[in-house]
């Protein structure tokens, strides 16, 4: 009998196709996992509106549980992605990978506010800087360490 | 119209938007002024068109043909897409971009914080996820707009040049459409004029910081909404529809 731990727990396996080093689960996408009888419905929501990587993980998710139970993915837009949902986890796995996880940021509606301080997942100093607020991709920016002056991947805040 | 109908022609009326913005915004790939500039302007393109096709997805549904996302995008003609004037105008250069950007992020915002409390559960969905993105969009255009207006008298005055063009094609994002007046009375839209005043006093705070003049012509282009644009449209289609058009029902 296939429970939905179960699920959750093979979800587990199910990386993010551009950050690889994360689950699914980790970053907060899989809203539910419900079973009814014989058919198991997972609810995931996208990052950003224009996230190339949801049908990649749709796939990945039918592949991962279509041997264990029958099931259809579903999408949702509301409540909306934040980083917020991302696990502790997930957090700590993102700075081992070299991508510093998100902080709590200045509100949006201040222009050029001084950049949140985002430690450097290398050197762990706080003297960073940012240089794009876009980075690789919709969910990061590009900061750099004045320490080590390694460039580094941000993952922003969204809220 | 009944109100299925007329909720399907406005959602596409905001779905145009955002795809032939993302469309012009995405002309910049590979020819940005700085790698960080090129990365953001196609990484806002990107927003812009998983906007559009969230509301092209939704739109499907509600229409009374078969129609697919994919068909709404590549296969009508000019006349049938409703975008405002303002987001086809073309890239010309990076202060023309940012300028239109600066005016459409602006509205943008004020129009998703009122489209979040539709009636309609979808619409306010997509609205309330569009404006996450919206509000770093708008961070980045306005912060430019200052920095080129205060910046060197070179890129003052090709801000300010870019400033007063496009501002003619502005007043278009609030005309209320009358064919929607049902739309409107089930609060399932909302009222464009009611933001305009939120938005000149947003857009004067930012030019003023910019050390940039007001424009203050009255002179409104405007024609969008039913389908009456710019010749510079056509372009944009051939460009972005080839595909479909040479190759039907081709997928990836
Ligand atoms: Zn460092």
């Amino acid at each position: 009998m296939v429970t939905t731990k179960n699920i959750w727990e093979s979800l587990e396996k199910v990386s993010d196709p551009e950050i690889p080093v994360l689950s699914i689960v980790d970053l907060g996408i899989v809203r539910n996992v419900e079973i009814d009888k014989e058919l198991c419905t997972v609810t995931i929501t996208p990052t950003y509106s224009g996230c190339p990587a949801m049908h990649t993980i749709e796939q990945e998710i039918l592949t991962t549980l279509s041997p264990i139970i029958k099931t259809e993915v579903k999408s949702t837009l509301s409540p909306a992605w934040t980083t917020d949902w991302m696990s502790e986890n997930g957090k700590k796995k993102l700075r081992e990978y070299g991508i510093a996880p998100p902080e709590n940021e200045v509100d949006k509606s201040v222009l050029f506010a001084k950049p949140t301080v985002v430690p450097c997942p290398k050197c762990n100093s706080q003297d960073t800087k940012m240089i794009s607020q876009f980075g690789s991709t919709a969910c990061k920016a590009h900061y750099q360490c004045n320490q080590c002056l390694e460039p580094f991947d941000y993952f922003k805040c969204l809220r | 119209m009944n109100t299925k109908n007329q909720l399907y022609n406005y959602i596409l009326e905001i779905a145009d938007d955002s795809l032939i913005l993302g469309q012009r915004l995405s002309e910049w790939c590979g020819h940005g002024p700085i790698l960080e500039e090129d990365i953001a302007l196609t990484n806002i393109a990107l927003d812009f068109i998983g906007q559009a096709n969230n509301l092209y997805e939704y739109a499907a549904t509600l229409s009374e043909n078969k129609i697919t996302p994919d068909q709404l995008a590549f296969l009508r003609v000019d006349n049938d897409f409703k975008n405002a004037l303002l987001v086809e105008q073309p890239n010309r250069d990076f202060a023309y971009t940012l300028a239109r950007q600066f005016y459409f992020d602006a509205f943008r915002k004020l129009f998703f914080e009122k489209l979040i409390d539709s009636k309609d559960e979808q619409l306010s969905a997509i609205a309330e996820k569009s404006l996450k993105e919206t509000k770093y969009h708008l961070k980045h255009s306005s912060e430019w707009i200052i920095r080129l207006g205060d910046g060197t008298e070179e890129s003052h005055n090709r801000i300010q040049t870019a400033i007063d063009f496009l501002w003619k094609y502005t007043n278009e994002l609030f005309e209320d459409n009358q064919a929607y007046t049902e739309i409107l009375d089930l609060e399932l839209g909302i009222s464009v004029s009611a933001l305009k005043s939120t938005w000149l006093e947003y857009v004067h705070s930012i030019l003023t910081e910019a050390t940039l003049t007001i424009p203050n012509s009255p002179f409104s282009q405007t024609g969008g909404r039913k389908g009456i644009h710019t010749e510079h449209l056509g372009y944009l289609l051939a460009e972005m529809q080839y595909m479909q058009r040479a190759f039907p029902n081709s997928t990836w």
